[in-house]
């Protein structure tokens, strides 16, 4: 095997470098700033390279097809947006590590291999590369207790839902004789209508539902995230709201689209109280929250129930409109944590609800975006929030799921009223203090680029749709 | 019928010690406890033909794992678990709702069928060896996983030393 065969993997192995590059660096590199110049350059030259990875490799161990690829653009856009977040943010918060920038790299090609995964074994170790690199990003702020808090409870809750994904491969594994997707498929249509009621095979079914619906925040598994997202580092809250949620429908395409399709039935029928579950009680909760961080994970709930709503179609139309929530999702919330953190400057931590009265008054450019974002996370059109949303929908209904369509329009409107809320606060009330925002570049244009894909999608949504639509895998 | 009464032997020590290990409020009883569960454990292995995975066992986790276990017990020196009231009261509900998922385990258990064993049966393992076996598959088929391994085991390392090294720059 010569380098040149290896080129389906080039994204992860450019990322593999450059993580190693960025732990070497940071001995000899006094300005960290450095640091996230070579993570943007090596993240924009891995992303040059995911355009041509076609090609399954290690005896379709990995797999790069046009739906990884997808995932993989993702990812790394999200890895951009995180660290353009980060470097003012890290000086402020006095946690100048160089580990931050390696750890964020070592975590986005643990997504990648999971996208990419073609056996649930990679599956498996992708995950397990993304959860630790992050457990870690969570405790970053290693004085702050909260944020210390936020590792541990991310670290036992994860390491559970991690025993559960491995109890479930262990008996798919078991059911059907194989780890690989493909055969594990033909293993399941050889059964047939009699896949359906073997309990063992029904059981890993429900153990997949638990792992995956821990990783994506699904109620009734999504204690942690709340805690999780306050406690952690602000940059870090955006890159893991964004990442391992859009990793954890990765896995859903490959797991019960590709590996257990012949059981989509049972699965539906588990997935349908859960993402109504997770829609209401996200929306619900986040109206009583004052802190924004929270505020953020309780709607980064509710949005995993919309994207969830496109799963249950069981068709490629409805994975379509999920990924292509994914991509809108990972803008505007990310925006929305960008401005966040434009609000943490040395003396002010600018994460309280009422933080943010008055903005318009004192930060109009800051508060416009802010807005921009908080009506996109609703749903307003012509943001790129609406277009998500109508997909998802319209899938729901071409697939007969009226009822489940007409439930999802009902409960978004409850989540009006507290993303809108923020917009009242900044454009209705009067300020109580004057504080200065960061003025750093780097969050400049992490914003501008948001903001600019918010409403670029938002108006001219052709383009994504087809994008995600051609990265389909089964049509 | 000896390997079942071995069987039944090292299945029933494993439940009894796990139960032992979780319940015992002396953290260094559980621990202990958990040591001879690893033990047993690598008893099983040994029936499966797998002599290699049971030495790994007993050299890993009752070596170096269970090491760790109790300097971490002694370095916190816990000598009865803090007592504290629960966030969450009633453990009865806990308790039936594992009891619950254990029912349904075991009646997905009970529906096993053995598929076929695939390329490596016992034969084909004793004729091999074990550890060559694991080593043929290890490097060849499951080359890719083995990478990532050790890629997640460098993550593991520099994020304990993130977390824990005492003075950062």
């Amino acid at each position: 095997m010569t380098l040149a065969n290896l080129r389906p993997m080039a994204p992860e192995l450019i990322l593999i470098a450059l993580g190693l590059v960025l732990l070497m660096l940071d001995l000899i590199c006094r300005k960290k700033e450095m640091l996230a110049i070579v993570t943007l350059i090596g993240a924009i030259l891995a992303f040059y390279f995911i355009k041509g990875s076609h090609g399954g490799l290690f005896d379709g161990m990995f797999i790069a097809d046009l739906y990884s690829n997808f995932f993989k653009t993702v990812f790394i856009i999200n890895l951009l947006l995180s660290t353009l977040i980060s470097v003012k943010y890290l000086d402020t918060e006095r946690a100048l590590h160089g580990e931050y920038y390696a750890l964020l790299v070592f975590a986005t090609v643990g997504m990648m291999t999971m996208a990419s995964a073609g056996n649930l074994i990679v599956l498996y170790l992708g995950l397990e590369l993304m959860s630790l690199s992050i457990y870690v990003l969570c405790g970053f702020l290693r004085n702050n207790i909260k944020s210390t808090e936020s590792a541990i409870k991310y670290f036992l809750l994860g390491a559970f839902s991690t025993a559960i994904l491995l109890y479930a491969i262990s008996l798919l594994y078991g059911s059907t004789g194989s780890t690989d997707f493909n055969k594990i498929a033909n293993a399941v249509a050889v059964m047939g209508a009699g896949a359906a009621l073997k309990p063992l095979l029904l059981f890993s079914v429900a153990l997949f539902v638990t792992a995956v619906g821990f990783k994506i925040a699904a109620v009734p598994f999504h204690m942690w995230s709340p805690d999780v997202y306050e406690g952690a580092p602000t940059s870090v809250t955006a890159f893991m709201s964004v990442g391992p949620k859009a990793a954890g429908f990765a896995i859903i395409g490959k797991i019960f689209f590709v590996a257990i399709f012949g059981l989509h039935v049972e699965w539906v029928k588990l997935l349908i109280p859960i993402s109504v579950a997770t829609m209401i009680t996200g929306n619900v909760l986040a109206i009583s929250q004052t802190n924004i961080k929270r505020m953020l994970a309780y709607s980064s709930i509710a949005h995993a129930g919309y994207a969830l709503l496109g799963i249950l179609t069981a068709d490629g139309d409805g994975l379509t409109a999920a990924m292509n929530y994914m991509l809108i999702y990972m803008f505007m919330n990310v925006g929305a944590f960008a401005v966040v953190i434009m609000l943490r400057t040395e003396d002010f931590a600018g994460d309280e609800l009422k933080d943010y009265l008055g903005l318009a008054k004192t930060h109009p450019l800051a508060a416009f975006l802010m807005m921009i974002f908080m009506f996109s996370l609703t749903g307003i059109p012509p943001t790129a929030g609406f277009i998500g949303k109508f997909y998802i929908f319209t899938a729901l209904i071409h697939s007969g799921q009226l009822k489940l369509a007409v439930a999802g329009v009902l409960i978004s409107v409850i989540s009006a009223f507290f993303y809108l809320r923020v917009v009242m606060y900044m454009y209705m009330k009067d300020p109580e203090v004057e504080t200065p925002v960061s003025d750093s570049l780097y969050l400049k244009v992490a914003l501008a680029i948001s903001v600019v894909m918010v409403i670029v999608i938002g108006v001219f949504p052709g383009k994504f749709i087809e994008f995600a639509k051609a990265s389909l895998i089964l049509q | 019928m000896l390997s079942k009464v071995f069987f039944l032997y090292f299945a029933s020590v494993i439940v009894l010690t796990s139960s032992l290990a979780i319940t015992r409020r002396n953290a260094m009883h559980g621990v202990l406890y958990m040591l001879l569960m690893f033990f047993h454990l690598a008893g099983l292995y040994l029936f499966l033909n797998a002599e290699f995975l049971a030495a790994v066992q007993i050299i890993i986790y009752a070596g170096a794992i269970m090491v760790l276990f109790l300097f971490v017990v002694m370095l916190l020196n816990l000598r009865e678990d803090v007592q504290k009231s629960r966030f969450i009261r009633p453990w009865i509900i806990g308790f039936i709702i594992s009891s619950g998922v254990m029912v349904i385990a075991i009646k997905a258990a009970r529906s096993v069928e053995v598929v076929g064993t695939g390329r490596w049966g016992i034969k084909e393992i004793q004729s091999a060896t074990h550890i060559g076996a694991i080593g043929q598959e290890l490097y060849t088929h499951y080359l890719y996983p083995f990478e990532l391994a050790s890629l997640v085991l460098l993550v593991a390392i520099v994020g304990a030393i993130v977390l824990a090294k005492k003075r950062l720059k």
